[in-house]
């Protein structure tokens, strides 16, 4: 009887021991964990902390012997000479350019897909599995295919330096993944909402307007966003489609002034560049929770 | 007899159906099904825009797998880009994923940071930032010269300049890593809980639970970036031009010159479908080997 508690004591003692060792060892493995993490971040931003001393940096500063991430003679001089880089439009005007085409093409994603999506996960009628079948491998359709047919299409109606054809078929649904995006989405929307509208008289427009577009809007804006993004970032199809300087966005005036840009004009390209991509990154740092919810639920490419 | 026949009320419900696709059938038609089915015929037609398509049967194909040295070395560029860029990133991805898949404080920054890379994705910005960065003179080689290495040539020379631009595509690991993040939450906590009362090495529990656990997910990823990688382009265009000495000259890079720049338009829908085919084919070997590996739950 007497040696009952001397053994518990014991088996407490020990216990606490192991729990200490195992505390210490979780506390190394989290300090290490956080070193290797920060140490991985950084890689991951320096070239954009390079990209963003640079841009205030006396052009032979840039790529001296001896760097310094803080520049030494603190400049706005190259912002002022990349946004009159180009002889006929400032870069405001390809800025602005970018910011039609980008908002187009994000009404029309937000539009078509938000009505293809409802279609298949709140209506019923035959065919609707082919149909969503048919979307998932157009996901993965390699887009090179249908590339010089569109092409010549868009140079037959005329569209060839216009924004229409990145518009008009984003108005019609042809990005596949948004609407996958928004099926998904829809499909957690409880049904007895819809149920209880039609047994009130409701048409299935009213249902798509007033019950589940609101509902919609965490991906509502995960589509904006993600358009905005990509149709920002995109090139190839930029490139083919807009050949007037005119009608240049973003992509395609750093791209010429890349081969044009001397030595003595680094700096206005590097300020150039932090420009472009400052409406992504605010974005993104705005608009955080969208992406990570956006991604989590679907899966996404990239 | 009544239940087969739909009734008016169904009806009208399907056709509202319809209604609301109409936008996307439209699209699907003339922007999807249309082209592919004009890039096929194209394929076997020699067409320069300004006189009509001309019938060459399959010369086109002959072409490519015959005189157009270009076209094997471009393949063979890509495959091996494929091959490099895709394993890597995921590796990266899955790594830092359960690293932060442990609950650590301040794991929201650290998101965040490792997502930011894959907002600027292939832009031409990130691009012309690459390749300053990366240049002779660049910041990466003032860096290694701290520790008397370097200064490496990585864009301009031939050996390197794959792997580079592979390594720059691994740096966009961002979107795998939050699919792996959601893909880790998934795994039941109790299978770790059991292992480690039975006394399971961290990486036993890695190659035993967390693989097979995540195995769909890492199907998804990899087919999914695989795809992607095989349609590199922008990198290669602003960074290298497809250079030097055609190391990183990739197939979608061939196409665009082989349509927009010499304007062989049925040559290159005869590459672009030879594309489509190679992704089909690797995309279902992929399903067909992942059968033994991949584990689903139901």
């Amino acid at each position: 009887m007497q040696s009952m508690p001397n053994v518990s004591g014991q088996l407490a003692e020990a216990r606490r021991k192991r729990k200490r060792k195992q505390d210490v060892k979780r506390g190394i493995r989290f300090a290490l964990s956080h070193l290797l993490l920060i140490a991985g971040a950084l890689l991951m931003i320096f070239p954009l902390l390079w990209l963003i001393s640079s841009s205030f940096k006396l052009d032979n500063e840039i790529f001296s012997r001896d760097f310094s991430f803080i520049p030494r003679t603190f400049t706005f001089d190259n912002f002022r000479k990349g946004w009159n880089s180009n002889p006929q439009y400032s870069f405001f005007h390809f800025f602005c350019n970018t910011l039609c085409l980008v908002g187009g093409v994000a009404v029309g994603n937000i539009v078509s897909c938000s009505l293809t999506a409802f279609a298949i996960s709140r209506l019923n009628f035959p065919g609707k599995k082919l149909v969503f079948s048919i979307i998932i491998l157009t996901l993965m359709l390699p887009g090179q295919v249908t590339l010089i047919p569109k092409y010549l299409i868009f140079s037959n109606l005329g569209w060839l330096s216009t924004y229409l054809p990145f518009i008009v078929p984003a108005f019609m649904g042809t990005q596949a993944f948004f609407i996958y995006m928004m099926v998904q989405f829809m499909r957690g929307i409880p049904g007895e909402l819809d149920e209880s509208a039609r047994i009130d008289g409701c048409s299935s427009f009213r249902i798509y307007a007033s019950i589940i577009l609101p509902l919609s809007k965490p991906s509502l804006c995960s589509v904006a966003i993600f358009s905005f993004i990509w149709t920002w970032n995109d090139f190839l199809s930029q490139l083919i489609y807009l050949s007037e300087v005119r009608t240049y966005t973003v992509s395609l005036i750093l791209n010429s002034l890349v081969d044009a840009t001397s030595k003595s004009s680094w700096g206005s390209l590097m300020a150039l560049t932090l420009i472009s991509i400052l409406p992504c990154v605010l974005l993104y740092f705005l608009m955080q929770k969208y992406f990570v919810e956006g991604i989590a639920t679907s899966g996404l490419k990239g | 007899m009544q239940a087969q026949k739909p009734s008016r009320g169904k009806m009208k419900s399907y056709i509202e159906g319809y209604l609301f696709l109409l936008p996307w059938l439209c699209g699907f038609l003339l922007f999807t099904i249309w082209p592919i089915i004009q890039s096929f015929l194209l394929s076997f037609t020699s067409y320069d825009i300004f006189t009509p398509p001309k019938f060459i049967g399959l010369q086109n194909f002959v072409e490519m797998f015959t005189s157009d040295r270009i076209f094997k070395k471009a393949l063979w560029v890509t495959l091996k880009y494929v091959l490099m860029s895709v394993p890597l990133k995921l590796c990266m991805a899955l790594f830092i994923a359960m690293i932060l898949s442990q609950k650590l404080r301040g794991i929201g920054i650290y998101r965040t940071i490792y997502y930011l890379p894959s907002i600027l994705g292939a832009s031409v910005a990130m691009s012309v930032t690459w390749k300053m960065v990366l240049g002779y003179d660049g910041f990466v080689n003032y860096f290694l010269g701290l520790f008397g290495l370097g200064p490496v040539n990585f864009l301009a020379n031939p050996s390197l300049s794959l792997p580079t631009l592979a390594m720059i595509s691994a740096w966009q690991f961002g979107s795998a890593m939050l699919i792996f993040l959601s893909g880790l939450k998934n795994v039941p906590q109790e299978l770790y809980e059991a292992a480690e009362v039975d006394g399971a090495r961290w990486w036993k529990r890695f190659i035993h639970i967390t693989l097979p656990m995540l195995s769909p997910t890492i199907l998804f990823n990899f087919i999914m970036n695989m795809i992607g990688s095989f349609q590199v382009f922008t990198e290669a265009f602003v960074m290298t031009r497809g250079g030097p000495v055609d190391s990183t000259y990739f197939y979608v890079l061939h196409l665009y010159r082989t349509a927009f720049e010499n304007f062989r338009m049925g040559y290159a829908s005869a590459l672009a479908w030879l594309l489509t085919i190679i992704i089909v084919i690797v995309t279902a070997i992929t399903f067909k080997i992942s059968d033994h590996y991949v584990y689903y739950e139901n």
